[in-house]
Formats: structure tokens, sequence, C-alpha cells
């Protein structure tokens, strides 16, 4: 069983304990543990179950690495899938439930899928699946989403903040470990601005585990030392808990800052992503210890060799009273010796080599340990727990020899360099075959903007494995790339650490080399996905020779973890059945992020209020506390009406629509786009940007425009005033304001950029109120100030004066149909002008509407709206706008567009208006039905509504549509079907309901 | 006049740094060709100052010049000489191809000042806001968090901001956000 030592943990205070839940139960821990030291110190070896097979799952690893200990983590607002035991520090408190199993981590049904794995080989879901086609959908699919899935999907909202901070430095090194440290002096001694990031909470990686010694002292003392120095230089800024995540372009890397996730939940931010612009990168990420594939490696108990001596050295937590060391290098040895010297048991080292290991060996064979050279672990023996194991010679099929008892295995397959931030911006890698594993090609590194390297690696990242050479790979790099920068590094020479001669590792892929299929299917690759050698053999023999394609099929590294363990391993058993070079087979590809970081980071503080801006008017204040009843219009919040107490949506709408066709009505219009063109070429540049002519509009005079796209489509209309010889200022629909100035600019730069234009967008200089109905004169005449009477304010003309003693220019247009004044003030007095129409519109039954009853209004008269008649296929013709389509002008936007056969073809769809015959509304987007049906079976259609509402004025629902031939079949009834299965028919007419003749609004 | 009200009327917020809504400034958008003689004199004779470097901005007591693009210029003013600014400019520029608009109504003004007051911003915008790289005389268009926004320090521990008057509310409670007590970083 695995628990607590009496003693030891260097990272651990036993004067204060830790209580936290594992699956409901109480648990106690230690302040400095990880959840997954402390879960093994009250022995927790079952942590999971694997995704397909639902196999028990013990902790591997201690690090960002670990496959297996994935948990769900807190509640509610808290609760988080997925999270690491072994990068979950552990806190007063902690809740922390196990997943992938039902109905209990010890008993768990889903485990029949274990039993039937040898009818579940790799691809066995494409290949079994796929036949019936319809069966997909309908039965194996949502039977396999729900036995897939490890964490829950969260159901609450995050309760916690996020915050992203921006960083700018010369140097930015990955990594705090005695190569990291070392670059990061380095730098900073040289005068560069330097950020150092490390993901855990402790500087110095494993090499005060590793008993390393630098300068004559333990290494401890040599990283307190240089960290001091380092938090001594301005120019250098140090961050824990702090993980590089990516490499992107031009020197662009994200941190992924965790703040409080150590704590019991707080207010404060949870997560920091720091986006980083370096001009130089140096990643010191360190090595990852690869397991060895021997059958039953992963059963619980089963522990990668320096992971067992982290939770021994870090946190006084052993795996078992009795360790099996099994390996293809000397490193396991300093477990075995770090095991015997806390008191425990050894019953063997099996190494892989026939001639065993060097001066280590030497020392724990001195110590008295059985070391067996040329062996090999036959089999583990245990289910939930590691039993045993049996021995055979690594040279043969797997006989098996010797049995030991034992409760944990230590294993070490060799060491694979962190290359992930080197590779995810394109650095390439070398094979390194005397220590078997990739590293960074440094001739091949990924390239900046200037085409040099801007990227290095250092220590055992770049494949240095003893501590003297980890020191003077930081040393040399972090020297030559200070100078890159511009600085001066000192002279002084790099830190000498003692040697740690090692014999050679040799490669070991499979336990024994000779295994059977029997063992081969039981030795675990990749353990949180169950793919086993005998998976990617089995890809292999059916083609699959890309190692991307294995990957998918096979679905190895394809898990949370991203293959840290498996990669190698997996394509070292690929090639082996390719008969192909490892480095021939080559990699997977490195995506960012190393390690998962939080979608919370991701949208920083894009939550809730502060989710999305949102426009508001000088005049939303009112709305807010008059009964507005908002929607989205751009980024705009627009009243869609304003209710009454005790009124209904429908009802204030009603109410609206009659106010402002009997008395008074006013519009919050401020959201409509406002811009301003002015130059000697303004008007030649209007003639083109819109179908109809702006150049020949006398100042002081307004002319309703449409906008076309290139490819003569309707993309935007508004009112043009001229107001002088070279200042026009363009109207645009709320939702164009921007977009059509960047249009405009657009065309400006790059295709007319000696045009004498200038533009500014002045949408929110002004509040813009639209007076509207018969007594719309005599509120603004009660008002006082400049003359509105017909005779000095035409129809389409504009006016600046005094109103009521505000600052105004009046346009005199209607969008309604009713005498229409629309009043542009400064923004900054916007309020106050709304309110002084209310209180001298009180007698007229003044009556702010909004966007519904506007929508009704301009219904009633048949004018179009953008977004709703049109809908980027739509073009002017199909509209009847063809007055508005210049005959005088050369050429417009569009107008060549237009001129193509399916934009000239008679049965494009045309504008009507159409009245239900029961006088219903019609749905919004209802098709109406054709005879027979087209190529792919379906009914034929002949048109659709593009607009439809309840007229309270003609009491009867009214819509326009577009309908082929349209125009020409005044009269004829055409039917359109509903969602519930009944029929709409409608007479199509003119789409101008109310009054034709235009009179109300030219009084 | 009485009637003219910033959009959220000096409201302020105390975190590790201060943030407050500033009320009306005049500020006149004037674009036409910097490089110009004449275009300078109109820009010195109203505001005495020269027309800025790119990305820096010129002061001179109640008026300021801020680069905004190489065909543009920002001046700040007085809120009340706006109008008459654009007057000015409009009749001295007259005949040469130029555009001046007053844009004080459809701006919001803020100031985030203390001691850790860049830290506000370098949460919100990606700009390095170290003191070697931003200080007094600088100008950056640029964005906070999702929305446009400009800035300059009026001296080493103050942020003067400008952005749309329709996100006011939202630049607030995202600078009140950055602000809070204890999350410096």
């Amino acid at each position: 069983m695995s628990t607590r030592l009496h003693q030891g943990g260097r990272l651990i205070d036993r004067s204060k304990q830790v209580s936290f839940k594992f699956n409901g139960r109480r648990l106690k821990g230690y302040q400095g543990d990880t959840l997954a030291s402390a879960l093994l110190g009250a022995d927790q070896m079952l942590v999971g179950r694997s995704f397909k097979y639902h196999r028990p799952r013990g902790i591997v690893a201690a690090g960002p690495e670990e496959p297996n200990a994935l948990m769900n983590l807190g509640r509610d607002g808290r609760f988080e899938p997925n999270a690491r035991a072994t990068t979950t520090e552990l806190f007063e408190g902690l809740e922390a439930a196990s997943q992938n199993h039902w109905p209990s981590l010890e008993m768990d049904v889903g485990v029949v899928n274990n039993f039937a794995s040898r009818f579940m080989p790799a691809g066995f879901y494409y290949k079994t699946f796929i036949h019936p086609r319809h069966a997909w959908k309908y039965l194996f699919e949502p039977f396999i989403r729900k036995a897939a899935g490890l964490g829950k999907a969260p159901t609450d909202a995050d309760a916690d903040i996020y915050e992203h901070y921006y960083s700018f430095v010369d140097v930015l090194v990955v990594g705090g470990g005695v190569a990291g440290l070392q670059a990061a002096k380095v730098a900073g001694e040289a005068g560069a601005k330097v950020l150092l990031l490390e993901q855990t909470a402790l500087w110095g990686g494993r090499a005060p585990v590793d008993g390393a010694e630098i300068d004559g002292k333990p290494a401890q003392d040599w990283i307190d030392e240089t960290v001091q120095a380092l938090e001594g230089m301005e120019n250098v800024t140090l961050r824990l808990r702090n993980m590089g995540a990516g490499v992107y372009d031009h020197g662009y890397a994200l941190g992924y800052e965790r703040l409080t996730d150590h704590l019991a939940p707080s207010d404060a931010p949870r997560h920091r992503l720091w986006r980083i612009r370096a001009r130089q990168i140096i990643t010191a990420t360190g090595a990852i210890e690869r397991p060895l594939s021997f059958a039953g490696n992963d059963i619980p108990g089963v522990i990668l060799a320096a992971s067992l001596r982290d939770y021994v050295v870090n946190f006084g937590v052993s795996a078992g009273d009795r360790t099996v060391v099994v390996t293809n290098n000397d490193d396991a040895y300093r477990t075995a010796l770090v095991l015997k010297e806390a008191g425990l048991d050894i019953p063997a080292i099996i190494d892989a080599r026939p001639d065993g290991g060097g001066a280590l060996m030497e020392e724990a064979r001195v110590k008295g340990i059985r070391v067996e050279t040329g062996k090999a672990i036959a089999k583990v023996k245990g289910g939930k727990r590691v039993e045993g194991v049996s021995i055979c010679s690594q040279a043969g099929e797997g006989a098996e020899q010797k049995t030991f008892a034992c409760e944990a295995v230590a294993m070490s397959g060799g060491w694979s360099p962190v290359v992930h931030l080197w590779s995810h911006c394109g650095g390439k890698l070398t094979w390194d075959d005397a220590h078997s594993f990739f590293r960074p090609d440094p001739t091949r590194p990924p390239l900046g903007a200037d085409g040099e390297s801007f990227v290095s690696v250092v220590g055992s990242a770049n494949g240095m494995m003893e501590t003297d050479t980890v020191l003077a790979d930081a040393d040399a790099t972090a020297k030559s790339v200070a100078k890159t920068v511009g600085g001066t590094p000192k002279s002084t020479a790099a830190p000498k650490a003692s040697p740690e001669p090692q014999a050679s590792m040799a490669p070991v892929w499979k336990m024994p080399q000779g295994a059977g299929y029997e063992l081969r299917s039981k030795m675990w690759l990749d353990y949180q996905n169950d793919v086993k050698v005998s998976d990617v053999e089995l890809a292999a023999q059916e083609g699959f020779e890309s190692v991307e394609h294995t990957k998918r099929y096979t679905t190895l590294g394809m898990a949370t973890d991203q293959g840290k363990l498996s990669n190698i391993n997996g394509l070292a058993v690929l090639a082996d059945s390719l008969n192909a070079e490892i480095p021939k087979v080559g990699t997977t590809t490195f995506r960012p992020p190393y390690h998962p970081i939080s979608m919370g980071a991701i949208a920083g503080e894009a939550s809730r209020e502060l989710f999305q801006p949102i426009d508001k008017t000088p005049i939303h204040a009112w709305g807010e506390e008059n009964g507005a009843e908002w929607e989205p219009v751009g980024h705009w919040r627009r009243a869609y009406c304003y209710k009454r107490p005790g009124e209904s949506t429908e009802d204030a709408v009603n109410r609206e629509v009659k106010a402002v066709r009997e008395s008074l009505g006013l519009l919050d219009a401020s959201t409509l786009g406002k811009l301003m063109v002015k130059g000697p070429d303004a008007g030649k540049f209007l003639d083109m940007m819109y179908t109809n002519m702006m150049s020949n509009l006398k100042p002081g005079k307004c002319r309703y425009g449409l906008m076309c796209t290139e490819n003569g489509f309707l993309t935007d209309d508004g009112v043009v005033a001229r107001i002088d010889e070279d200042t026009w200022l363009c109207h645009t629909t709320t939702g164009g304001a921007s977009r059509i100035h960047a249009h405009m600019e657009e065309w400006l730069q790059t295709q007319w950029w000696d045009w004498k234009v200038y533009t500014a967008n002045l949408t929110e200089q002004y509040a813009q109120i639209a007076v509207v109905g018969p007594h719309a004169r005599d509120v603004l005449q009660k008002l006082g100030g400049m003359d509105v009477s017909k005779a000095a304010l035409g129809f389409m003309e504009w006016k600046e004066g005094q109103i009521g003693g505000f600052d105004a220019r009046v346009f005199r247009i209607s969008f309604s149909g009713e005498l229409s004044y629309e009043i542009a003030v400064p923004a900054s007095q916007g309020r106050a002008f709304w309110d002084a129409l209310h209180e001298a519109g009180q007698e007229f039954n003044v009556t702010a509407y909004g966007t519904e009853c506007l929508h009704i209004l301009r219904a009633e008269k048949g004018f179009i709206m953008i977004g709703d008649e049109t809908d980027g296929t739509v073009i002017p013709q199909d509209l009847g706008l063809n007055w508005a389509l210049s005959k005088k002008k050369d050429d417009y936007l569009g107008k060549r567009a237009q001129e193509r056969i399916h934009m000239t073809d008679p049965n494009r769809w045309k504008l009507v208006g159409l009245e239900s015959v029961d006088g219903s509304v019609i749905p919004d987007g209802a098709y109406a039905i054709g005879d027979g049906v087209n190529e792919n079976g379906q009914r034929k259609t002949q048109g659709r509504v593009t607009s439809t509402y309840y007229s309270a004025n003609l009491g009867r629902g009214i819509a326009m549509g577009l309908v082929l031939n349209g125009p020409d079949r005044m009269g004829e009834v055409i039917r359109f079907p509903k969602v519930d299965g009944e029929e709409v028919h409608a007479k199509i007419v003119d789409p101008v309901f109310y009054d034709k003749e235009g009179e109300k609004q030219n009084v | 006049m009485s009637n003219a009200v910033s959009p959220l009327q000096g409201a302020s917020f105390d975190g590790f740094a201060r943030i407050e809504e500033q009320g009306l400034r005049g500020m006149i958008t004037l674009r036409g060709d910097l490089a110009d003689g004449g275009f300078g004199k109109a820009v010195a004779a109203l505001t005495g100052c020269d027309v800025p470097d790119t990305r820096r901005c010129e002061v001179k007591g109640d008026y300021a010049v801020a680069w905004m693009s190489p065909d543009e210029l920002l001046i700040l003013c007085p809120h009340s000489a706006a109008e008459a600014g654009v007057a000015q400019l409009s009749k001295v520029l007259s005949g040469t191809h130029y555009l001046a608009a007053n844009v004080s109504d459809a701006r919001a003004v803020f100031r985030v000042s203390g001691e850790d007051a860049r830290q506000v911003i370098s949460k919100l915008a990606p700009v390095d806001m170290s003191p070697e790289a931003f200080g007094a005389g600088d100008f950056r268009r640029t964005r906070l968090a999702q929305t446009p926004a400009a800035f300059w320090m009026p001296n080493d521990k103050t942020i003067e901001f400008i952005c749309f008057r329709s996100v006011a509310d939202y630049v607030f409670a995202l600078l009140s956000r950055a602000a809070t007590p204890g999350t410096q970083v």
C-alpha cells in the first residue's frame, strides 16, 4: 500500500495538516502536498478508469505528463473536469472526484469493455459502426457518446474571474529549473529585460531531488542564491505558477499563470493569461521520463522511477514497502537508492542492459540491492494494485524465470526532452542515437520576421543529461542570446557541477523484445486512451504508415495529455513494425498549449458584464427608466418598444403605432450612421458609392440613396444631405455605420487613393431624434426657434439653427409616411433635448416609440429595410427600386454586376405586398409553395415573406415578400404553409398599404 | 450650455489605481496633409502646438494635438472651444483639401492615476507600458479589451484615455475591474 513515511518530504509542512475530500471521503494531507501526493499518502492508489476499457488506473507521474489521475474538482460555479492531481496543489477543503466510472470507482460496470478488449482493437469504432450508415446517427453514436468522455461538462456558469496581461521583454525564459535560472541570470546580468516563467510553485526543478551538487554545494543552495540574485535585478521578472503554454509567430508567447488554484475559492482573478512579446525565447523545459512497455505496465502501483523519487523526497510518500525497479538506463538507480535510504525494500533492480549500468549500479550493489542485468519484466501481477512481477530475459519471448512480490514497480525507459515550445512555431528535431530521443536541431530553428532564429533550447530540454552539461549549455546559449538582443554578457564562467558518470542507456521499446501477442496486447502505450503495443502494430499491418494516420487510427497521443508519455514509445513501435528507422517515421505535430489551459484564461476579462461592449445612446437611460424592451441592433441596444406598467409587448407596440399616426411620436434614431464625406472629389466618390446621383444634390437638400457591393447586391441605404459645396453627410443603417465607413475607406485607400476625399465617422457626435406625426411641427414650433414651416423647410430639405435653445440640425425626412423631422443635437445635449420634447409634447399625447413600431410604420408605407428585404442576395431591381439606379452615370459600384445574366433573369423573385385573406399575420420567413417538386424531391417554392407585422392602423396583418413574377400577379392568392401544418392564403398586392399618394408626409 | 453632460457625469472608482471619468472635453478630428506648412501653421495658430510625430502628442495648456494616422490629427481643447476651433480651422484651411469636425460629444474621457496605473492598461491594451517604452509625449491609438481607445500620459503616474461615448460604462467597468484592489501583477 502507498503511505506517508514517518519522515522526509522537503516540500511539505507536517505541522500543517490539510483536509480534503476524494469521492466524498474525507482525507488528510499536508500543506505543500499536491493532490496526487496527498492521495498516495492516504493509500489511494486507484484514481480513475481508462477511457475505452475502463481499466483501473493509478498515479504514474508527478508532473503535467500524468495521464491517469484526472479529477473533477470543486462544485457548482467552480466545478472543473479533467484537472491533473499532479499539478493540483492541495488546499483546505479541496473536493475532488475521480472520472469515467459508474456506479463507483471501485465497482465499475464499464469494465466489461476490458474483458471485451480483444474484440475492440485499433480502428474498432471505424470498422464496426460504419454499416449500416443510418445506424450511426440513431443507434451507435448516441450510445458511444454516453459511454465516452472522461470529465463531466460543467453545468453552472464559471464563478471566477480571469484576466490578461500584456508583457514585452527582450528575453523570455520558460522553465525555472537550474538551466532556466542560469539562463535568466546570464541574460539579466547582460542587461536584457528578462521574464522567467516556472509552471510549479518552486524554483530549481528536479536538481535537488536528484542530488546534484553545483559549485561544490548542494543544488538547493545554488538555487537559493541564484533566485536571490535574480530578485535583485530590476530588469528581471520572476513568476512562479506560470506555465509557458505556447510559442507563436513573431516572438509571441503565452504564459498561463494560476493565481488562486492553490487557495480556497476567492474573488481574486483565478488565472491570468500573459500575452508576451519577446525578442528572444529560451526554453528550459526539462525532460519527461518514458515508461517501459511490459505486460501489465498500467496496473496501479507501476510508476515512473523519477516520479516515485519525487514522491519520496518531496512529499515523504511511498508507493509500497517493496518496489521493483525496472530500467534501461542509470537514472532509475537513483530511485532505488532513495527508497533504500528511506528504509524501504528493493527486491530487485531489473536492468534490460546485458551489462547493466555504471557507477550508480555499483553503489546500489554496495548497498546490498540485487541487480538483475539483461532481464525484463515478463508480467506484472495484480488487478487494482500491483502484487508482484515475474521476470524473464530481455532477449527472449517472455518465459518467466522468477517472481518477486512487491507493491510498486518503478520504471524508466529513458527520457524525452520537452521540445514542445521549440516545435510550436516550426523548430525541427533531430534523433539522438546515444540517448534514443528527439532533441531540437539548432540548424533548423523557428524563424522570426527577420528570418533569424527566435527560440533557443537549453538544458535537458536540449538533450543535456548531466547537471554540468546542463549548466554549461544554459550559460553559453544565454550569453549568445543576450548579445542578439543587444546585451553585454559578463565573462564569468558557467557554474560547475559534480560529475555524474553514467553508463549509456539501451533503447528498449518492448519488454521482452520477443514478446508474443498475448503479452503485447497487455503493454500499454497510451494509458488514458487505452492504446497498446498490439494496436500500433495492427495499424502498421493495416497500412497506416504515416505516424499522423496511425495516431488518428489508434487515438495514440490524442488524450488530454497529448501523448507526453506515449508518443515516442508509440512511434518506436510503429518504426519497428514498418522496419524503418525512428527518425524516418518522425513525430506527430506539437501544438500549443503545452498543457491544457482554462477557457476562462483565454476569455480573460470578457465575462459577465464585460462579455461584450454594448453601445448605448445618450437617451438609453431614459429607456431603462421607462419600460424599454431592448433588442440588439449591431452592438447597440435599441428599444423594441416602451412598455407601460401592466402592458404586454404587443399592446405597447399597437399603442405606439396608433399614437404616431394620430398625434406625435418620438424615436431615438441616434444609432443611425452619420458619415461625413468631404473634398473636391467627394461628389464623384459618392456617385460611385451610391447607385443614384449624389453629386448634383444641392446644398440644403436631402436624397435617399442605395449602396451596393461590387457584386451588385444591396448592402445599405439611407438619406444623404449635402452640407456645403464639398461636404456631404451620409446616413447609414444602424448596423452599417462602421461597416460602410470601412467600405468607403477601403475604396479610397486601395482603389482611388488619388481622389481628394476625406471621411469621418460622426455617428456618436450627435443624438438624433425623429419627431413624427401630425403634431410634429406643432411641438417644434412650441419649443420655438428656427422656422420649420413647410415654406421654410420643405420635404427632403435640412437646416441648421436652434430649437428650444438647442443647437440643432433638422432634416425634413420621413421613414414613416408622416410629417416628420429628424433632429440632430450634440450627444451631450441629447437627453436634455429628448426631455424637452416630452415636456412640450404632453398636450399632443407625445409617445416614445421603439423599433417595432418603426418597422410597422415603414412597412405600411412599403419602405424596404436592409436586413429584412435584403439578405446579401437581393439587388435593387428585385425590390422595384429601379428609380434609384441612375442612368446618367457611367458607373457605380455594382452596376456591371447587375448586368450579369443571373441578375437580369426575369424569373428573379420580386418585391410585392402580401395581404392574408383572413387578416392574420403570416409567419416571418414563410415560403410560398409552387407546383410540383424540384430535382431533390422537395416541394417547389415561389416566394418568401421578408417582413410581416400586425398593423394596428389597418387592423390586419400586412407583409412584404419576394415572389416569382410577383408584380405581374397582383390580386392572385398564394399559399404559405405554417409549421403547425396549416396554411395561410395571401393575396399579392401593392407593397404600399397606407397613404399611397404620400400626402401625409408632405404637409 | 447647461444641458450638456458627459456620459458618466464624473463617475469614479478607487482601486489600486484611481479611475475617473473626466467630464466634457473638446475634440476636433482634423484630416489633411500633415507635412504641409500651411496645415501646420493652422494647427499651431489654434493650439500653440506643432504637428506631432508618429504616435506622439504635443501639449500646450488647455490644448493638445495627437497623431491619429498619417493624415489625421486629434485636437484636444476646452469643450466650449471646439465649435469655434472648427470654424477657425475651416477659415484658415479654406481652399485646401482638409476635413475638420467637432467630435467632442462622440467621446468619453477617462483618467487612471496612481503608483501602478500602468498595470491597469497592461491588462487591457496590447501596448508596452514600461516607462522606457511609453511616457509623457507618447500617444497610442489602440484598443482596451474589445473596444477602440487612445491614450497618453500627462505625467508618469497618470494616463488619460478617450473611447467612444456609447461604451463609456463598459470602459469604466473594464478599468475598475482591472484596478480591483489586490490584483496588481
